[in-house]
Parts: C-alpha cells; structure tokens; sequence
C-alpha cells in the first residue's frame, strides 16, 4: 500500500535515527553557478573532497546573458566570476560540465531530463526550487540550499523527515489551446501557495497520464508555488519512451531490467494519503494572475478583483499590497491590461513543446507595436531541434527576438529584465514583485498566451487570437 | 561549523505581511557573491528604499525604535520561493537570529537551521498579538529561549513552541551536520554497493 513517493524513499534509506528522520541517499545532484560557489568553498575550508564526481552535472544558467556574444564577452565582472568559478570548481572535482559554449548547455532542469540522467525511482536534488520539475519522471526531485549542496558533494546523502502526502487527481480533456500551465495555474489557485507546504504531491488522473513529458514537467515545475517540495507523476509508458536511447539513460543490456524495476514504483491503489484534491479539467479555461503571488490566478475572462469583497483582513491587505504594486483597480477586465514586453522561456516552459505551441499562434502574425518579446529556448538542444523545424524563423519574421539558452528574464539576474514600472506577458513560474526585475509587474500565463499577448499588446485570449 | 544559539532578549521587530518570498527578502542581483557574508546590504533592499534609493521611513526595519533588533515577527509562509540560502545570510548579516511566523516554507526553514538561525513556529493567534504589541508599542522587547523552547512576549506573555529535537541539537551546540554524517560512511558505502549490485544503470558516470 505505499505511494510512489514512498516506495522510492524506502530504497534509498543508507540509516534511520531515533526520531523518524532518514538519511537519504542521493542518485544524483545537478549544480549551477549561484547556489553552488560557496558550497565548494565550504568543502575546501574544511579539508573535504567531492565523494561521487560522477553523480553531479554542473551548469551555468542563471547569470548567462541570452545574447549571441556572449562566449567572447559578459559584461557584468560579478556574473562572469560565478560562470568562472562554477567551471573552475567542477573541472577542479572532476563533475561533467555544460560550460556556455556547449551545445548542450542551457537550464538546469531542462538538461537534465534532455540528458537521459533523471530516471524513474531515484532521488535527484539541486540548489534550486525548481527541481521539483524531474518529479515528473516519478522521482524524488527536489530544491535544497547551499548547505545541503555541500552536505551532498561531501556525502552523498540528506537526511530528511517524512513529508505528508497528497494526491491531486485531474481528470477531463483539456479543450483545444487550453494546457498544463493552465492545469498547474488553477491547482495552486485552489489550494493556496501555501497549501503544499509540508506535503509531497503526487498528479494523477487521465489529463496527467496523457500529457507528454513536457506538459508533466511543467506540472511538476510549479508544485514549489503551492508550497510542496515535491511534485511526482508515475512513470508510464510515455516516461520509457521519452527515455529511451538518451546518452545518459541505461543503455540497451540494462534497459529491460530497468523497466521492469520502473514498473513496479507507481503508488499502489489502496495507498493512503493525508489530503486528496480533484480537479475537473474538461471546462478549465486559460489562466492568468493579476497579482503578486502564484495563487492569483483567474481564468482569462475574468476581472482584476476586489480586495474590499474578501472578507479576511489579512487577505484583504494582502490584495491591496498587491493591486497597489500591479498598479491595477478592480473590475479591469483581464483581456483590458496592455503589456510591454513578452518572455516566452524559463525551466516552466521553454521546451520544445512550449516553443511549438507560441508558434502556432505567431505564425503569420507581427508582435504588436511598441511590445517587446523574447523566445529564449530551454536549452541549446531545444533551440536546435526549433531551428530545424523553422520555428525560429516564425518567430522572428513575426518581431519575437530568437535568444540564446539560458534562465533569462525569469528572475532579473541577467541582462534580461524588466524596467521599473513594466508590465510583462510570462510564461515563468512567479510573479512576485520585482522578480523579473526591480519595480516589474508579471503576469504568469502559458506559452499560447503570451504569445496571443504579443500580437495583441495586451492580455488575451488565445481561443479568440488564434481563431 | 555554525554559531551556537544563545538565548536572546531584544527588540521586536514586526513585519506585518504573509508570502513574504526570498525574491523581497534578498533580491537575485545580490546572489552574485561568491561568498556567504556582506549579504545585509540587499535585506528587503526594494522595501526598505525608494527607487532614489532614500530610506522608506514607515518601514520597520528603518525605524529607530526598531533597529538592532535580533527576531523578526511576520505572517505565514515566510521564506516562500526560491531555495536561496541568501535568504538567511541577508537576515543573519543584519543581524536577525530568530524569526518568528505562523509558518516557514519548507527550504528556508531547513537553511535557518543549517546556519544557526533558529525558526519558530506558533498558532496564528499568539503571532498576531505579538506583532500588534510591537506595533503599538514599538521597541518592546521580546525573549526567545531555546533550550526552554519559549518565546516570552513584551508583556509578559509566554509562547512554547515545538522544534525538532535534533534541530534543537545542533543550534545549541553549533555542531557540524557534515561531520555528523561522516560518521555513517561505512553505512554509506554498503548502501552503494547493493544498490550498484540491484540498479546498476545509476552508476554510470556522468562525466563519461
């Protein structure tokens, strides 16, 4: 009766303590420049040595400008240092490296799955929020400071409480334009950014199953923005598939004794969990916030609200604070909120699934006048395969800028950001304020959308844009 | 090897807001350091100044009658957001020990705990009173014990609270979780060569 979370968990026990809390081997670990620095630093201060090079993969993504010089040039002395000392640091410990100018460097959790290293059954972490992501192929995948960064190139090891576990169920067919950023948006919604914390989630239900590996990870992407470390999907026959013949997967004499070991991890049916969530997908529509956090998410055809009609205080400052900082009054309809720039990008959704759905709607279409938009692809595997199929050139015949892999202007580390006061069209995973820069406004929404957004100036909805 | 946790009394200082993210507690621009230290500077950078970069006066940590002040008290799910242990060097760099909230997200309390800082969680209720004490009477002070594992309030009123025992541990003694755990590398090393035995495929090196 153990569900999928525990079943992994259980293999990966090396001790228990007294209390409960296990210490939890680590499969593999994925590093990028600015969580990692300090964790290296830490190890050396303390005489101590990387245990498993071969379990790591290092990459910069965070602080890479976007733009096509950048191999000869990063202006920015504090970015180039962090980019400097990662591969300084990872060819000092022998960890394989994506360094800028390989072809497959790009997002941290974008290259992990392209790779073929995040497998069913294992655990995976990262000094970054997001890794929650690779729970998608239905593994322990999870966000960890720096501290733990260099608790686990020291020892391979975590040691970790149980988390509470909760199902969400989603079941309907999506109608057309509508997709997993819209089905992810609405279950934060309902349960609150918040209402994760302390919990394992695992999606299920028949809209999860027949997603692709692309919508599953943006699923799982966002699990952090309800509050939940972990976002899990059982493994199926879409997860073998999408693995199958990658570098980094178990090549073909393991490859049958690994499925028939991957088969045997998804949750049992009489499993039991702490909270159960269901979520009917057939009429959800495309999603937008209008705030400042995650969880403010409306359908498309809806209106800003008003604080003053939320009966709890602190909720109501709270929406105050934040139409304040969108610079937004109540009533406003969504479709009424003109934008300034479009990002289409970030580890959320800028595989190549995103790229092909923003297409679809720019193709034949110019970006609007006076709106800038950005095409980032995840990684520079996804942004070769777009090539391939033309998708750049869409792009850019309709106005969008085709960039170069990297984090970009999800979260104003880069080049890429916002100027105080703009508002932005994102496809990303928060809207908090100054996120995607100090003073920016966000608007999360799906790659259709900001598309729709970019050729309309304003919010829109994609069913009306691309009719 | 981090500080020891010594009993504090001091100078509430309340941050009235929840969802507070570790985008506003240390914005990205600051996570460019190589180091763990200096991080203060960036605190709440876009709450505590003005886009001329002049102080907000209304802001609590810019009040005189806060300043110096070692605990901070706020609304649920503080910390939310990104895994930045940023986020804690900020706080502990201006010289916050203690933060106190109806709850942490999951990430930023373990990194509280993994730098001597020490989260405390209590019911909404006695978090509420505490911040309207501050509030109303700015510069009270507040006692936080953790070895008794009690928040004492600026009049008196004495909040227990509940912290993981080997947590607990660990911020009294200042103990080294890394050579903690060294001590199970014999467990570590069996651990690894079953697991290379059942599931070899998670062996292969990923350098190649």
């Amino acid at each position: 009766m153990p569900t999928l979370f525990e079943k992994i968990r259980d293999r990966h026990v090396v001790t228990a303590r007294e209390d409960g809390n296990v210490l939890l081997y680590i499969d593999r670990q994925l590093i990028h420049e600015v969580t990692s620095p300090q964790a290296f630093e830490g190890l050396r201060m303390a005489g101590r040595s990387v245990r498993r090079p071969g379990a790591m993969l290092a990459v910069p993504d965070h602080n890479v400008p976007t733009t096509p010089d950048r191999a000869d040039r990063i202006d920015d002395r504090e970015s180039r240092e962090q980019i400097e000392e990662l591969r300084k640091n990872a060819l000092g410990a022998g960890v394989a490296l994506f360094d800028i100018t390989d072809p497959r460097q790009g997002i941290v959790h974008i290259i992990g799955p392209e790779s073929g290293l995040v497998l069913p059954g294992i655990t995976i972490v990262c000094g970054d929020s997001h890794t929650g992501t690779l729970g998608a192929f239905g593994t322990i995948a999870f966000g960890v400071g720096t501290s733990e960064v260099e608790h686990v190139l020291a020892t391979q090891t975590l040691w970790q409480s149980m988390p509470r576990r909760m199902r969400v169920t989603v079941n309907g067919a999506l109608r057309s334009l509508v997709t997993p950023k819209d089905v992810i948006l609405a279950v934060i919604a309902k349960i609150g950014a918040s209402g994760g914390t302390g919990y394992a989630i695992e999606f299920a239900g028949e809209t999860v199953r027949k997603m692709s590996m692309e919508g599953r990870m943006t699923v799982c992407n966002m699990t952090i923005e309800a509050g939940a470390r972990f976002g899990l999907i059982a493994p199926d026959e879409t997860t073998f598939a999408y693995l199958k013949g990658r570098p980094l997967a178990p090549p073909p004499s393991l490859w049958d004794d690994a499925v028939a070991d991957w088969k045997t991890l998804p949750s049992d049916p009489d499993a039991t969990w702490d909270r159960e969530v269901a979520l009917d997908a057939s009429d959800l529509e495309p999603h937008v916030t209008w705030g400042t956090s995650p969880q403010d998410a409306l359908p498309v055809g809806g209106v800003v609200p008003d604080p003053e009609a939320q009966p709890d205080p602190a909720e109501r400052a709270r929406m105050r604070r934040a139409l304040d900082y969108m610079d937004l009054v109540p009533g406003t309809r969504l479709t009424a909120i003109p934008v300034d720039k479009v990002f289409i990008g970030s580890c959320t959704n800028a595989r190549i699934e995103d790229l092909r759905a923003a297409a679809a709607v720019a193709k034949g279409r110019k970006v609007h006048a006076g709106v800038t938009a950005l095409v980032v692809p995840g990684s520079g595997l996804v942004k070769r395969q777009a090539e391939e199929e033309g998708i750049d050139r869409v792009f850019v015949e309709a106005g969008f800028q085709w960039r170069l892999p990297g984090c970009s202007m999800c979260l104003g580390m880069n080049p890429d950001r916002l100027k105080p006061g703009e508002r932005c069209a994102s496809t990303s995973n928060r809207n908090f304020e100054g996120r995607q820069g100090p003073g920016g406004r966000t608007h999360l929404m799906s790659p259709a959308m900001a598309a729709a957004a970019a050729v309309s100036g304003r919010i829109a909805d994609v069913r009306e844009v691309a009719r | 090897m981090i500080e020891r946790f010594v009993p504090l009394n001091t100078v509430g200082v309340p941050l009235d807001r929840p969802n507070v993210d570790t985008d506003a507690i240390i914005p990205a621009r600051y996570l460019k350091t190589l180091k763990r230290t200096g991080l203060g500077v960036g605190l709440f950078f876009a709450w505590r100044y003005d886009a001329g970069g002049a102080e907000r006066p209304d802001f609590p940590l810019n009040r005189p009658s806060f300043r110096g002040g070692k605990v901070l008290v706020t609304g649920e799910n503080f910390g939310c957001g990104s895994s930045r242990e940023h986020a804690v060097w900020a706080l502990m760099d201006f010289g916050f020990r203690a933060v106190i909230a109806p709850s942490f997200s999951d990430i930023f309390h373990n990194n509280c705990l993994k730098n001597g800082m020490l989260p405390v969680t209590l019911p909404a209720e006695e978090v509420r009173l505490l911040i309207d004490a501050f509030l109303a009477a700015p510069g009270g002070k507040i006692r936080v014990d953790l070895a008794a594992q009690t928040v004492t309030g600026p009049n008196g009123d004495v909040h227990p609270f509940a912290i993981d025992p080997f947590a607990k541990t660990c911020l009294l003694e200042g103990l080294d979780e890394i050579a903690l755990t060294l001590k199970s590398s014999p467990e570590i090393h069996a651990y690894e060569r079953e697991r290379k035995k059942a599931t070899p495929w998670l062996f292969l090196d990923l350098a190649g």
